[in-house]
């Protein structure tokens, strides 16, 4: 029993490699092309010319590159309050049992890391999230969970996972919605008025 | 051209009255223009002058509406016992009913006219130069059913005056087999009328196929309920003949009628509140205070009284053929039908509306006036037609004759 | 903390969206301008209009009321319609619109869906769906309603709330906020909500754009709450177009349920017959300040209506027609919006009622909506 779990595993972690590989080859080819606005096409595409982008990542301003501070610091694998730097961060994301350096790369601060070791750049930061979110990232890939727009029968935009959801602390917070309608106002003779 | 004469002879008619008729005639005008300002106002401003919205987009208009329909189809209803069974007492005052059912679809063409956003687009209603949506629309049927009636009604009450007028009488085998026929158009028109709410599944409240036949039932009871009334107003002032016998058979009629619209009524209720389902808070609008939001029951629960009230002083033979409480019968029925008819069906209706929210609705200013102003013109046209067709239907006034001295 | 989403926010316009947006940055004035533009092309149109618009008007009247159905038009007749409504914006907003007439595309048939457990009630996809399609401002209509139900009740119509996080908010435990009524009933959205609709990518990322924790704000969603967001469900057996009594709306070949608002005659039939509140009346002449009208129109869509007829969704017909998402999706912060082609196998919709299970709102009426709500967790 154990023994075949475990080779479910191995081919899981190989497949799972391929996969991030394949993706982020699909990507990197259009990454450069995210910024540029889908042209118009004529409805009844066919369905093969589908193009997907993503936006840049959303970093704070003059957080990236990381390396511009870390690269001449040690690194300390240590758990402990961060009493220096990145104190706005809030880490509500499965923080018991994961610290910062499980995602992001020790080494190469630019780089996050998934579990296989291989290293991946931020703008494919959902195939990190995808390790543990395997159906929420099956979701997504399908245009499904999380956000789309462009052409229903064409090019399309895609949001990562770190425009919605904050990588540290993932639940959506609340917003403050737009104003709500105004209710209907009669012009009652007698009785009547609005349903107070 | 004797058909000139005729007209001529009508106008005539129209002139010559007392200072009640006058007065009343200067009531209906002033109620008239007052109408159709506010009928102006809405025009330009749109119908954000009623207090309808979009939670409950049919109000006192659509209200009114319904219950003229039903004061026309029973108008007619009286021609049954007249005809089919050759009752004299009756016949000879079918005629009037005729008449209350032309006035009444007047009223209901008007009524539809005040209500609908784009008045100057009826035209697409017609055949041929518009696109009536038949067989599908129930509102398409209600315009096909109303017009037919109505221009049936027109012609029988028209021939049957103008060739009285020509020749002292008229030719039965013509006038009766229409008047029949003018039978299930009556009933078509109220039926149809009930389809059209009973058909929106939307609406729980209308989607119960017992509207048809409440409907009916109500029909019997309020058309008579204005004759009855009608009739002993016109034996004063007209010298019309008509016997107290008459009278208190229609009453008695009423009373049955009644009946089975209370029947039906409560067998509706007892399917709400004994099943209990989400679909009773329609009927709690209409008997109570729902949530502290609506005030349809103020309304309501005197028309109940009402109702029960009428049924038994026309059940009763003494009372029936008391004149006083007769009127009072037929005034309680009145305002019973009109509200259950009118308000009772279109707010609980629509209130919840079909998200859930509760508008309170109670009709504007400018919708009463406007109304008010339909009914004027009803009754105004009623008065008319009467003023014209009783001395022609008697007799005294004939195309030999010389014209009516003053 | 508070300067942060400002300065995310110049840098997220400058570098998403393109130089487009550039020209629209600095407006501090612009609702002024828009006052004040409104004003000045209102009294120049009826000073320079008013004498050769009697003349124009009355030809233009004369030509609505004898046309026919527009099913029955040639495409020459159709193109002089076009023309004369065109004239009629022009005239109305003092600006160039074109109203286009692009049949159903070809073979596409479009389903929505919509997921309930994602969907937090933000009203983003209300008052883009209102700027899109022109709906009138004062009086208000809006086509999408979001409701706000109680998690334990489920979707019970009855203790729907619509009005959450408003003036009219009657539920008890909803932070007592004060609110304003706007200046301009014509322009009911502030400067920020405005620019979130012209680049709907200044609201990412959204954990820092939050902007509702304020403990006396009201923000969504709330603790307990869910909500559900109604427009038209494009039934694929409307009973609205059963009942209309003048064939004034109409189910086009794609699914998508249109009115023609030069045929209606008003009646409301059609909005006692919808079991989706989704039908709404002119009940007054409908305002949009010329501003703020989209000149991108469609002649069954977003054209300006007048008062006294009914208007509805049309999936923006406009945009769906030409390929795009429908605003609403565009617009949605969470994604919870997803639109597409029920023929197309790879389409999301299709993925999603293959993996996911739908549901819809009053199945017992039989009206078989092309619109479906699905809990994604």
């Amino acid at each position: 029993m154990r023994n075949s779990s475990l080779s479910f595993g191995a081919i899981g972690i190989v497949m799972g490699t391929i996969l991030v590989w394949a993706c982020s080859e699909d990507t990197a080819e259009h990454a450069g092309t995210a910024d540029k606005k889908p042209a118009p096409k004529t409805a009844g595409a066919a369905s093969a010319t589908r193009e997907v982008h993503t936006p840049p990542p959303p970093f704070t301003e003059g957080i990236f590159p990381c390396s511009e501070c870390h690269k001449d610091m040690e690194t300390n694998p240590a758990r402990r309050d961060l009493t220096d730097e990145h104190t706005g961060i809030v880490f509500e994301h499965d923080s018991k049992n994961r610290w910062c350096l499980d995602c992001h790369n020790p080494g190469d601060r630019d780089k996050l890391r998934l579990a296989s070791g291989a290293l991946i750049d931020f703008e494919h930061s959902y195939l990190l999230c995808g390790q543990c979110h395997g159906p929420t990232y099956r979701d997504w890939k399908a245009g499904v969970h999380g956000k789309r727009t462009g052409e229903w029968n064409g090019e399309k935009r895609y949001y990562l996972c770190a425009h919605c959801h904050n990588p540290h602390s993932p639940r959506i917070k609340p917003i403050a919605p737009f104003p709500a309608p105004r209710p209907p106002e009669g012009r009652p003779f007698i009785l009547g008025g609005p349903g107070k | 051209m004797h058909f000139v004469e005729f007209v001529k002879a009508s106008v005539r008619l129209w002139l010559s009255g007392g200072r009640y008729y006058w007065a009343w005639m200067a009531f209906l005008l002033v109620l008239i223009a007052s109408g159709a300002l506010a009928y102006a106002g809405q025009l330009s401003e749109g119908l954000v002058v009623t207090s309808m919205r979009d939670q409950i987009s049919w109000g006192f208009y659509i209200g009114n509406f319904t219950f003229l329909v039903g004061v026309a189809a029973a108008a007619v209803m009286l021609v049954v016992p007249a005809y089919v069974y050759d009752w004299e007492p009756i016949k000879e005052v079918a005629i009037l009913g005729e008449l209350l059912a032309i006035s009444a679809i007047v009223m209901c063409f008007l009524f539809v006219t005040v209500d609908i956003g784009r008045p100057d687009r009826v035209h697409h209603l017609f055949p041929v130069v518009g696109s009536l949506n038949l067989p599908s629309s129930l509102l398409g049927w209600d315009v096909v059913v109303l017009n037919l009636y109505f221009f049936l009604n027109l012609g029988i009450v028209t021939y049957m005056l103008y060739a009285t007028f020509l020749t002292g009488h008229y030719n039965k085998s013509l006038v009766i087999p229409l008047v029949l026929l003018s039978i299930p158009a009556a009933v078509s028109i109220h039926t149809v009328t009930a389809f059209l709410y009973n058909g929106l599944a939307a609406r729980p409240f209308w989607n119960a196929s017992i509207l048809a036949p409440r409907f009916l039932a109500s029909a019997f009871c309020s058309g008579p309920a204005v004759l009855l009334i009608l009739f002993q107003i016109l034996r004063r002032t007209n010298g019309l003949k008509i016997r107290d016998e008459a009278l208190s058979k229609i009453a008695e009629l009423m009373a049955y009628a009644m009946f089975i619209n209370l029947f039906l009524l409560g067998a509706e209720m007892f399917k709400e509140y004994y099943s209990n389902t989400e679909h009773i808070v329609f009927t709690k609008v209409l008997f109570s205070s729902f949530h502290g939001k609506t005030d349809v029951h103020y309304f309501m629960w005197p028309a109940l009284v009402c109702s029960v009230g009428a049924f038994l002083l026309f059940l009763i033979p003494a009372t029936r053929r008391n004149v006083y409480t007769m009127n009072a019968g037929c005034l309680m029925i009145y305002f019973g039908v009109y509200v259950e008819k009118g308000m009772g069906l279109l707010i609980p209706g629509q209130t919840p509306d079909t998200l859930g929210e509760i508008f309170r609705y109670a009709p504007s200013l400018a919708e009463l006036r406007v109304s008010a102003g339909v009914f004027s013109v009803g009754f105004l046209l009623f008065t008319l037609m009467v003023k014209a067709a009783i001395p022609i239907s008697l007799g005294t006034v004939r195309a030999a004759a010389a014209p009516p001295g003053h | 903390m508070k300067k942060r989403p400002t300065t995310n926010d110049s840098r997220l316009t400058t570098h998403d969206s393109g130089p487009g947006t550039q020209d629209s940055g600095p407006e501090p004035s612009a609702p002024a301008l828009d006052r004040r533009g409104f004003i000045r092309l209102a009294s120049a149109a009826a000073a320079s209009l008013a004498i050769p618009a009697l003349s124009a008007c009355d030809e233009r009247a004369r030509a609505q009321f004898l046309r026919r159905h527009f099913h029955e038009l040639s495409p020459e007749e159709v193109k002089g319609l076009v023309k004369r409504l065109e004239a009629d914006a022009k005239e109305r907003f003092g600006r160039d619109c074109t109203i286009e007439t692009k049949p159903a595309v070809q073979d596409a048939s479009f389903g929505y869906a919509l997921d309930i457990s994602r969907c937090i009630g933000c009203r983003r996809c209300v008052h883009a769906c209102v700027k899109e399609n022109n709906e009138t401002r004062d009086p208000e209509i809006q086509w999408i309603k979001v409701l706000e139900f109680h998690k334990d009740h489920g979707i019970d119509f009855p203790e729907a709330n619509p009005y959450y996080c408003g003036p009219n908010d009657e539920d008890q435990n909803a932070p007592k906020t004060e609110y304003k009524a706007p200046e301009n009933p014509l322009s009911p959205l502030n400067k920020k909500q405005k620019a979130i609709l012209e680049n709907q990518d200044i609201q990412y990322p959204l954990y820092q754009k939050a902007d509702g924790g304020g403990s006396n704000q009201c923000a969504v969603p709330r603790q307990g709450r869910f909500y559900v967001p109604i427009s038209c469900q494009q039934c694929r057996n409307p009973p609205c177009v059963k009942v209309c009594p003048v064939k004034a709306t109409w189910k086009e070949p794609d699914g998508i349920v249109v009115v023609d608002y030069d045929w209606c005659i008003g009646c409301r039939y059609c909005m006692a017959a919808c079991p989706y509140g989704a039908r709404h009346f002119n009940w007054g002449e409908p305002q949009v300040a010329p501003g703020d009208i989209n000149p991108k129109m469609h002649y069954l869509g977003n054209r300006p209506r007048r008062k006294g007829v009914v208007e509805k969704c049309t999936f923006c017909i406009q945009r769906s027609r030409n390929g795009q998402y429908p605003v609403c999706v565009e617009v949605c912060p969470v994604g919870a919006r997803k639109f597409g082609d029920l023929e197309d196998p790879e389409s999301e919709i299709r993925y999603i009622l293959e993996h996911k299970r739908v549901l819809i709102l009053k199945n017992e009426l039989n009206t078989r909506p092309r619109f479906f709500y699905f809990y994604s967790v």
